[in-house]
């Protein structure tokens, strides 16, 4: 069977300003060369992804990592510089317009039609998808139900509130029933409580059958709702997996950030060296990264170790297995920064 | 090619042009009324310009009318939607492909250029009606020279409203719009820049020069005019020139 998204070797260089539904690429390092006139941003460097048919699948990452990218050209919206995307076994840039039949695509930034009241951009979004009128009414108004709109139905949605507007774009991108649905950052913006809706909504769309890719920053959203990940970082997929498989690779699990008095050799040396340690690392300045089986239990000994050293112990903070832990553990970097 | 979607696009142009009708119809009314009152009507009346001015004047106040709104109706909405409000985006991922998008809204530009000119012919009736002579001897030329010159103003409202930035918006009315009114033979025929031989060269890469000819050669043949083939062929040009550069502009944009 045909996976439902997949990339291969897709690469996307900017040698403009990326539009403003692809976010914020960060220029890398190895990006363009000073000769050049145009400055050259590498946003994506050769993603491969598969997700299957019928799955809820994220792309966690910073901002400027290639996730809105990424989308941007599974949607028809960025052509790619190299390499190929296929949706439901459609080509995305051979065949276009088959491709959009089978999407629904909800931006990061809302984008609803304000010449429109938001029961007509629903009707008006099912029409170019060629739903006959009674149908264009009937799932309109369920899908204005469900997302609680139905009082503010026949007005326009230029007085929107943003969490409406981004309720709004959703119900949208799901009017013509997609096989695959897209959403850039859903839940940016929303309150906790419309958040758990949303996520509902979500879960509920995938059980008829349908694909979902997501991207997000946010780790709660990624662990909680997503079958399979891939953690995107500088245009490159870091890593792939479920969320327990992924938290079950970081070495130890437990990661233990010391910050000493002073920086110090031997005491990084012989912090490897502890019981259930698996992996040391220096985290700049006077910082040290521990990775452990063990949390809490590890301190005294670890006091222990920097006192003969004699180097003091001056910050703790020790987290359990996470998304968060996993990043950092790829780049060096919080997912945050 | 996805008829259904194309015209479910022209339904949501037609039902935004009808809940904002009230505007709409000042902002094409309002404008060649006066110019046909001031000019038709003050200016004639009171014995400043000869009364066969006002048969003169009321093919070029119909070119600037077409061309303003099929420009204004292009463009406008092409500039915000791109820039500010991105609601394009819905459009562009209907079923359709992308310069679909692009020829219906030229073509929902097109329609409403032709209703902006075919309003000037009663107002400038009803205002200038003692001494106003039209001639519809060759109505077949009055609609291609009508459908020409609206589609060259819609398409150059493509081709303007996707190379333009927002805060440009005043720029193209003071260096593009304005000069094309003043040099574009509506008050005045062509002939009439006899005596400036250069400017007369000049005026004819204005497509609005051929617009305003071409409604006189239509509706007042009695005054001097370009050749009508002649007319036609530059006017088929632009239309051709300003869609597929309009076109191309509009691809560019859509996709990143």
């Amino acid at each position: 069977m045909d996976s439902a998204i997949r990339t291969r070797a897709l690469r996307k260089i900017y040698t403009s300003a990326p539009p403003a539904g692809a976010g914020r690429p960060q220029p890398s390092p190895a990006a363009g060369k000073p000769k050049d006139s145009k400055p050259q941003i590498t946003a994506l460097d050769g993603i491969d992804l598969d997700v299957a048919p019928g799955e809820i699948f994220g792309l966690l990452g910073p901002n400027g990592a290639g996730k809105s990218t990424t989308v941007g050209i599974l949607t028809t919206r960025v052509r790619p510089t190299s390499g190929t995307a296929w949706v439901d076994g459609r080509d995305v840039w051979r065949d276009q317009t088959a491709a959009k039949r089978q999407i629904g695509v909800v931006a990061q930034r809302p984008n609803l039609d304000f010449s429109l009241t938001a029961r007509e951009i629903l009707q008006f979004h099912g029409a170019y998808f060629g739903l006959n009128s009674r149908e264009r009414n009937q799932r309109a108004a369920q899908l204005l139900d469900r997302f609680k709109l139905t009082d503010r139905a026949d007005q326009l949605v230029r007085g929107f509130s943003g969490g409406m507007m981004q309720r709004m774009s959703i119900a949208r991108a799901m009017m013509h029933d997609p096989q695959v649905l897209f959403l850039d950052e859903p839940s940016v913006g929303l309150d906790p409580q419309t958040r758990l809706l949303l996520w509902e909504i979500i879960r509920e769309y995938n059980q008829k059958g349908r694909t979902i890719l997501l991207t997000t920053h946010n780790m709660e959203e990624a662990d909680t709702l997503c079958e399979r990940l891939a953690i995107i970082d500088h245009g490159r997929i870091i890593a792939s997996g479920t969320p327990r498989e992924l938290k079950a690779s970081i070495p130890g699990g437990y990661l233990l950030r010391l910050r000493f008095g002073k920086q110090s050799a031997p005491l990084l040396e012989r912090l490897g060296t502890l019981a259930s340690v698996t992996e040391v690392r220096n985290a700049g300045d006077s910082g040290i990264d521990v990775y452990a089986s063990r949390g809490g239990a590890l301190i005294p000994e670890i006091v222990t170790t920097a006192a003969a050293c004699s180097v003091e112990l001056v910050d703790v903070h020790i987290s359990e297995p996470s998304l968060e832990n996993l990043f950092l553990h790829h780049t060096g970097r919080s997912l945050r920064e | 090619m996805n008829w259904t979607a194309f015209l479910a696009l022209l339904a949501r142009d037609a039902h935004v042009a009808r809940r904002n009708a009230v505007q709409l119809l000042f902002q094409t009314f309002l404008q060649p009324l006066l110019f046909v009152f001031i000019f038709g009507r003050v200016m004639v009346g009171s014995g400043y310009l000869p009364a066969a001015y006002k048969s003169l004047l009321l093919p070029g106040i119909m070119a600037i009318s077409m061309v303003f709104t099929g420009i204004w109706a292009v463009a406008m909405p092409l500039i915000a939607e791109f820039q500010f409000t991105r609601e394009i985006e819905d459009r562009l991922l209907a079923p359709i492909d992308t310069s679909w998008v692009a020829i219906e809204k030229t073509l929902a530009g097109l329609i409403q250029a032709v209703v902006a000119g075919l309003i000037v012919l009663p107002i400038g009736g009803i205002i200038l009606r003692p001494g106003l002579e039209l001639h519809f001897n060759n109505p077949a030329l009055f609609i291609v020279i009508i459908l020409l010159v609206a589609g060259f103003s819609a398409a150059g409202g493509l081709a303007l409203g996707c190379s333009m930035d927002q805060q440009h918006i005043g720029l193209m009315f003071s260096m593009v719009l304005t000069p094309m009114i003043f040099f574009g033979c509506t008050y005045y025929p062509w002939s009439a820049l006899s005596k400036f031989p250069i400017l007369q060269k000049i005026v004819l890469i204005n497509p609005l020069a051929y617009a305003s000819e071409g409604l006189r050669a239509s509706l007042v043949p009695q005054f001097p005019h370009l050749p009508t083939a002649f007319i036609l062929s530059a006017l088929a040009v632009f239309d051709c020139l300003l869609l597929i550069g309009g076109l191309r502009q509009f691809q560019k944009k859509a996709v990143g």
